[in-house]
């Protein structure tokens, strides 16, 4: 697939560091899929789906740069919707989601609450003006808030809300967030792997599992086609949680 | 069944169908995952002297009859790769390393920082500037590059050619006079696109090269040629995706081919089984073996 071009609509400054861009066309995602963005002329890197829509980008580097500087009227090419996304199951969900990871979670909460399945949320931030979507959030249900400086909610990292809930009483867990975190969840619900789905971040490049930059070790999954969705018992003995690699290929040791 | 093992290029393998350079070969799980999965050898992300991270996006996009990429030779180094070769070996399969160099020094440079169950030199690349095709254009750089890496190392040294110019046979020959095991060909086809809401190129690095079954007709040409031609053997490799673009591929004269593309296609990683599978069936239905398979289209009137 070629990138299509699509036209900005409207964009919304969520936080200081985060917007959403929404586009004149649906590209008809699973909530938890993505889409390659061609920044023209500056790099094209992936980005899930907040809405059937739109995007949700934090600024971070040269190309969310170039897509925080562009206006209404504006476009980019995007490749999508790619890879696997969450899979929707039981009757009584959690979603937890750190930072701008709670992009796609918003996504998937909607849907769920359309079909009937009753949604808790844990978000997760450094502060309470980088909260994401909680106004969306708490449309759909209940939500536990942390931050990590106690500005709201409990005071403490994502897993500090944990000890709030009855995890127990969930069919099917959601997480997206930054890897430790993520990693630091999954250690505290130990048993309840197979009911965890966590969308993992990794290098792309090609997005359609051949140029090999986000293989996971040891077994070689290639996150861009079989994720970014995977349940936690496929990412337990990976290197998810202990390293990542870079652009070259080498390896980082776990960041933030 | 009919046996597909055998040498190809000096190396022994249990099945000439291999993955190629560069396709899920950045890390040696991805590697082992390719032996594991039936490839009877496979060749690394080719590998240089520095680590570079590559262009920038679009490295890959979707175009009639294949894909284009420019990707820009990410790789670690060598000194980061030693340990993704030995992890790559645990799948069973011999390890190929392809390096990169500006000249012959940082060949040798890499080929001798290296344990690998043989060497493929990427002299073709043609999208990166002042290494691949650039020097591989020049039979004299080939000849000398290969030459230089054959005098330091005693594993078996495969030359990979560009089809990017004139006379694919002159830059085989020169391979051969250096002393290399075999040469690989092809490597992919200069090409561009270009995105017409905007005007602008699609990759990164504005071209780039194109694979897939679009190249199938120029790769089956470069190695009839090349196996005309060649006292030693000839891989090919260039839009293989099924048992019969292998048979005809070593109908042109290929005593083994590789696989790139097709595993970003539909059926991944299980290419390498079933084009095993459907050349095996297809000697026991002929009842010939690979030996008469190879080169039959030079013998046929
Ligand atoms: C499946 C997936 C979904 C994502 N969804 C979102 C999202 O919804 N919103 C959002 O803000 N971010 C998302 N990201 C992260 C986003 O892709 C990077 O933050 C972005 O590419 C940074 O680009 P940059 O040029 O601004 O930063 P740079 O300055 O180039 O790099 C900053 C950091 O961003 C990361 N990064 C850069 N390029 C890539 C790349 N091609 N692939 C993966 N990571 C990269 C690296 O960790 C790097 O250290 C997602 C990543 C993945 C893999
Ligand atoms: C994404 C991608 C990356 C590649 N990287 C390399 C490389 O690092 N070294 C190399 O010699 N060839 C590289 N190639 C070329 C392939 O090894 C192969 O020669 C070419 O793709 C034709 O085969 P195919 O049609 O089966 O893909 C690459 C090809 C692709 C598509």
């Amino acid at each position: 697939m070629r990138p299509i071009s699509a036209r900005i609509v409207e964009i919304v400054q969520e936080t200081p560091t985060v917007r959403s861009l929404r586009f004149d066309r649906s590209l008809g995602p699973v909530p938890g899929q993505y889409l390659m963005v061609w920044v023209r002329g500056i790099d094209e890197v992936p980005m899930s789906f907040s809405y059937r829509d739109g995007i949700t980008v934090q600024l971070v580097g040269e190309a969310t740069r170039a897509i925080f500087d562009l206006e209404v009227g504006g476009s980019l090419g995007l490749r999508g919707p790619l890879g696997n996304g969450f899979t929707l199951s039981g009757e009584r969900i959690l979603l937890v989601g750190g930072g701008v990871g709670a992009a796609p979670l918003a996504l998937l909460g909607e849907a769920a609450a359309e079909a009937g399945i009753e949604v808790t949320t844990l978000l997760a931030s450094r502060c309470c003006d980088d909260l994401l979507f909680l106004k969306r959030f708490e449309r759909i249900g209940e939500v536990v808030i942390t931050t990590d400086d106690g500005s709201l909610g409990i005071c403490g990292r994502a897993s500090a809300g944990l000890s709030a809930l009855q995890l127990q009483e969930f069919d099917q867990i959601y997480l997206c967030g930054p890897e430790p975190m993520m990693a630091d969840v999954i250690g505290r619900c130990a048993g309840m792997e197979t009911k965890i789905q966590a969308s993992i971040d990794r290098y792309f490049k090609c997005g359609m599992g051949i140029c090999g930059s986000c293989s996971l070790d040891p077994s070689g999954i290639r996150v861009c086609v079989e994720g970014p969705v995977f349940r936690a018992d496929r990412l337990a003995g990976t290197e998810f949680g202990r390293y990542r690699r870079g652009a070259s290929g080498i390896k980082l040791l776990r960041d933030g | 069944m009919a046996s597909l093992s055998g040498e190809v290029g000096g190396i022994r393998m249990e099945s000439p169908v291999m993955l190629a350079a560069g396709i899920l070969g950045t890390t040696g799980a991805s590697l082992r995952r390719a032996a594991l999965a039936g490839a009877g050898a496979v060749v690394t992300k080719s590998v240089g002297v520095a680590p570079r991270e590559g262009h920038r996006g679009p490295t890959v996009v979707q175009v009639e009859g294949g894909l284009l990429n420019a990707m820009g030779l990410p790789n670690p180094s060598y000194r980061n790769f030693q340990e993704e070769i030995d992890i790559g070996r645990g799948g069973g399969a011999p390890v190929v390393a392809s390096i990169f160099g500006a000249g012959a020094e940082e060949f040798v440079e890499v080929a001798t920082g290296l344990d690998a169950d043989g060497f493929e030199l990427n002299l073709s690349c043609p999208h990166a500037e002042r290494l691949g095709a650039e020097i591989g254009c020049e039979a004299c750089n080939v000849e000398a590059i290969t030459r230089a890496v054959k005098e330091e190392v005693n594993v078996p040294v495969w030359v990979k050619l560009t089809p990017n110019v004139a006379d694919v046979v002159g830059l085989g020959l020169a391979a051969e006079r250096g002393g290399a095991d075999g040469v690989v060909a092809i490597n992919t086809l200069r090409a561009m696109a270009i995105d017409v809401e905007s005007g602008m190129p699609i990759l990164g690095n504005r071209f780039g090269g194109l694979s897939g079954p679009a190249i199938k007709p120029v790769a089956v040409r470069c190695v009839y040629d090349l196996a005309s031609a060649l006292e030693i053997p000839v891989i090919g490799v260039g839009g293989i995706a099924s048992w019969e673009d292998a048979a005809e591929m070593m109908m042109a004269g290929a005593r083994g081919v590789q696989v790139g593309t097709a595993l970003g296609m539909v059926e991944g990683y299980g290419v390498f089984r079933s084009i095993a599978a459907g050349l095996s069936a297809y000697l026991d239905r002929k009842g010939i073996g690979m030996e008469e398979l190879v080169g039959l289209a030079r013998r046929a009137r």
